[in-house]
């Protein structure tokens, strides 16, 4: 493989927090150096980024590839080309397929499958649960020595605390990584939508904001009990955020996470019944909304996601509260959170910290830095350049992307894994 | 431009006017001679919540002329004639359903009522696939209840006839809206300026929605009584005086409206009992005798004597509208029917150029 010179770049770098021009040389699948100005090509392949940004390719936790089970939705050869054209360099995948990933077994043919058709790095989840059912943990040491980088019920809550206890303190002995969805099943039971005047505008069933407080607290003791990895999936209220905030100060592994869709949309984008919109959690209000946003911009929430949820046309196309949850995203995330840059809430190193660098630190992976013997998963993008989505034109199976139509800013220019060229625009 | 010339021509205080002495002909003058209405330009009546003050009126105005005529036995077959009316009931319903029949009936309509609960979607059939089989059939008028709120909506966007809500889910009711709206015209002289307490279960209640918006469109004080697990949040934000209690609720209130306690809806937990909630949120005379001496009252029906409602208060002929309600109920519906099938009309014939 011969060398590549990436010269007259914005670099992003999210370990540094800077933003600056520079040029990057790959060798081997590996970044050799960063430069302040080119050095001699050397006989490398010379990449003029022309001054757009160049920064480590996205970590997205918690994508849903519909495999297996519900292949017509999303398939490895779909998603991973879909990750590669949003500038995602490695999914990590969840495991609420059909059936769970809850078997050594299972998690092989997932790996096998991805291998096969997947141009970008998947790393998978497994279930926490036998079946996601909250009663028995699964085997979490066979699964991690299969390759499970975390354990997580994805949407479920494992409501009996002893079962989740014991799970947790199983998970710190071989100091696995524990994943929760923290709203409280009771509260949220048939909700399609955060309580409110909305809600009760459209007669729609809805939550308070207060169940995911109550989860998340419920979780911390547990944590405190006893001392496992943790990462709460989604965390999506400013109710929410001083529990969060505590946690870390009195030193517990705990990281949040929150979806792209949280961060730039509320809860009156619903609209007519538009189940696009539909995501769980559902969509909160627009207090909810900025305060969560300065919480990434803090570093108090560490990851952004995609939450990437395939679900098909007939599964969305039911009155509001019948409809699925979930939207598809993995194309979308780059340029939605860019919405929080060219709306001044974020700058670049910060946001490529949520979605590069925390992921690639909560998994213990080298990438998610421009640092000398990273790997060379690299993303080349253009922030400004402006664009009308049209969903039919999405590589994603699925086209329930609630940005349909939206005027969006922010083009991935290239994609590269390992060094290897994964996504060039057309 | 000449649309909103119209409007300005025929005021609808004018319009009422013209049916002094109500005859078929002062009716027909109002709604085809002249062209379509041109106050009424919704394709579909799926709520209140979109509808102009304007629109109401003249609704309204019909709905009151078609009343006179009902109680004369004027009936008036010409007006929906040639056309088909699917009554879709994915809820159970005797009363509506009954009031849309006999409505599309007077008015020379084929009705057709077919019980969902029975048919299709028990055989898996989507919203969407039972809309588009009914649109193929060329109806005109399709009435749908629905159990979900926004269902209804989501229907009208596939279908092109006109479409009348008949309740969605707890999200509008708008024909019940309007029948009590004009019982109140019709017993206080007035649709603006009065205070109107929503009593009971206004969490479950698509009337309550519907009826909120509706009086507050028409500029009226509106006041919800319901203990706080019935009462939806934010409604404060709505302009809506929100009460726990009765007695403080009903003081010097012009019309009292008494909400169904749905029992159906709720997955338990919301009240302790029904006597409790009858000793403290049911309509009885000491209650009663908070509000103005001549406030009527009124409710949506089916009712839950001894729930919500005392019986003696609901057969009070002095007080008690409720019978009246349901007769307003095949005018309001008569009206919306004859307002949509014109511009139904009006969207089929391709003459209406914009110049």
């Amino acid at each position: 493989m011969t060398d590549m010179l990436f010269t007259n770049a914005r670099l992003i770098d999210p370990v540094a927090l800077t933003d600056s021009l520079g040029a990057l040389l790959v060798r081997d699948g590996k970044i050799v150096d960063v430069y302040e100005s080119a050095p001699d090509a050397n006989g490398a392949t010379v990449i003029d980024c022309g001054g757009k940004c160049l920064a480590p390719g996205i970590i997205d936790i918690g994508v849903k590839v519909s495999e297996p089970g519900e292949r017509h939705k999303e398939s490895f050869r779909s998603a991973g080309r879909a990750a590669a054209a949003g500038g995602v360099t490695t999914i990590v995948t969840r495991p609420d397929t059909i059936p769970s990933i809850d078997t050594p077994e299972i998690l092989e043919f997932v790996e096998r499958r991805a291998q096969a058709d997947a141009p970008v790095h998947v790393l998978p989840m497994a279930a926490l649960t036998k079946g996601r059912d909250g009663r028995e943990m699964t085997e979490i040491g066979f699964l991690q020595d299969a390759g499970a980088v975390a354990f997580s019920d994805a949407d479920r809550v494992v409501t009996d605390t002893k079962v989740f206890s014991r799970a947790l303190t199983y998970a710190r002995s071989l100091d696995a990584l524990v994943i929760g969805h923290t709203q409280d099943p009771g509260l949220s039971k048939g909700a399609a939508v955060t309580s409110g005047k909305f809600a009760s505008l459209r007669g729609l069933p809805g939550v308070s904001p207060m169940a995911e407080r109550m989860a998340l607290d419920r979780d911390i003791a547990l944590l405190e009990m006893t001392g496992a990895r943790y990462h709460a999936s989604q965390i999506t209220t400013a109710r929410a955020l001083p529990a969060l905030e505590r946690a870390k100060r009195n030193g517990l592994d705990i990281t949040a996470g929150v979806s792209v869709h949280h961060l730039t949309l509320n809860e009156m984008d619903v609209a007519d019944y538009r189940t696009f919109f539909k995501v769980k959690p559902p969509l909160r209000s627009e207090e909810d909304r900025v305060a969560v946003v300065q919480a990434v911009a803090d570093g108090l929430i560490d990851i952004i996601c995609s939450m990437h949820t395939p679900q098909d046309e007939e599964s969305k196309r039911l009155p509001y509260e019948e409809a699925a949850s979930g939207a598809v995203a993995l194309e979308t995330l780059l340029p939605a959170a860019l919405r929080l840059y060219h709306a001044e809430m974020i700058d670049l190193p910060r946001l490529f910290r949520a979605l590069s660098l925390n992921p690639a630190r909560l998994l213990r992976l080298d990438a998610g830095r421009l640092l000398a013997g990273a790997p060379a998963d690299l993303i080349l993008f253009d922030p400004d350049a402006p664009f009308q989505l049209d969903r039919t034109k999405l590589l994603s199976k699925s086209k329930n992307t609630p940005f349909d139509g939206a005027r969006m800013q922010g083009k991935v220019l290239g994609t590269w894994v390992d060094g290897e060229r994964v996504w060039e625009k057309a | 431009m000449l649309r909103e010339v119209c409007i300005l021509q025929i005021p609808t205080s004018n319009a009422q006017q013209t049916i002094d002495a109500p005859s078929r002909t002062a009716i027909s003058t109002l709604n085809r001679d002249k062209g379509p209405i041109m106050t009424f330009r919704a394709k579909h009546l799926l709520g209140i919540e979109h509808l102009h003050p304007t629109e109401i009126t003249t609704l309204l105005d019909l709905a009151d002329s078609y009343a006179e005529h009902n109680r004369r036995g004027v009936a008036h077959r010409d007006v929906l004639a040639g056309m088909t009316q699917i009554n879709m009931f994915f809820e159970n319903s005797t009363r509506t359903q009954a009031s849309f029949e006999i409505a599309g009936k007077r008015l020379g309509a084929d009705v057709m009522n077919m019980g969902m609960q029975a048919s299709s979607i028990k055989k898996g059939e989507t919203l969407i696939d039972t809309a588009l089989t009914l649109n193929a059939m060329h109806p005109d008028l399709l009435v749908v209840r629905h159990p979900h709120s926004g269902a209804v909506d989501l229907l009208a966007q596939k279908v092109n006839c006109a479409v009348l809500n008949a309740g969605d889910g707890k999200h509008e009711h708008p024909t019940q809206a309007l029948l009590d709206a004009l019982t109140i015209r019709r017993a206080k002289g007035r649709l603006h300026r009065l205070s109107i307490a929503i009593c009971g279960d206004v969490a479950h209640s698509r009337v309550a929605r519907s009826n909120i918006m509706l009086l507050g469109k028409m500029e009226n004080r509106i006041r919800l009584i319901a203990p706080p697990t019935l009462m939806p949040s934010g409604m404060n934000e709505f302009g809506c005086e929100v009460f726990e209690n009765m007695e403080e609720g009903l003081k010097d209130v012009d019309v009292v409206m008494m909400l169904r306690l749905q029992k159906e809806r709720m997955d338990g937990g919301f009240i302790p009992s029904e006597r409790e909630y009858f000793h403290r949120y049911g309509l009885d005379a000491d209650k009663l005798a908070h509000a103005k001496p001549d406030a009527i009252v009124m409710h949506p029906g089916p009712m839950n004597r001894g729930v919500e409602i005392d019986g003696n208060i609901a057969d009070d002929i002095n007080r008690s509208v409720i019978q009246e309600q349901v007769e307003m109920g095949v005018a309001v519906r008569m009206a919306a029917m004859d307002l949509l099938a014109q511009s139904l009309r009006a969207s089929r014939t391709p003459q209406g150029q914009m110049v």
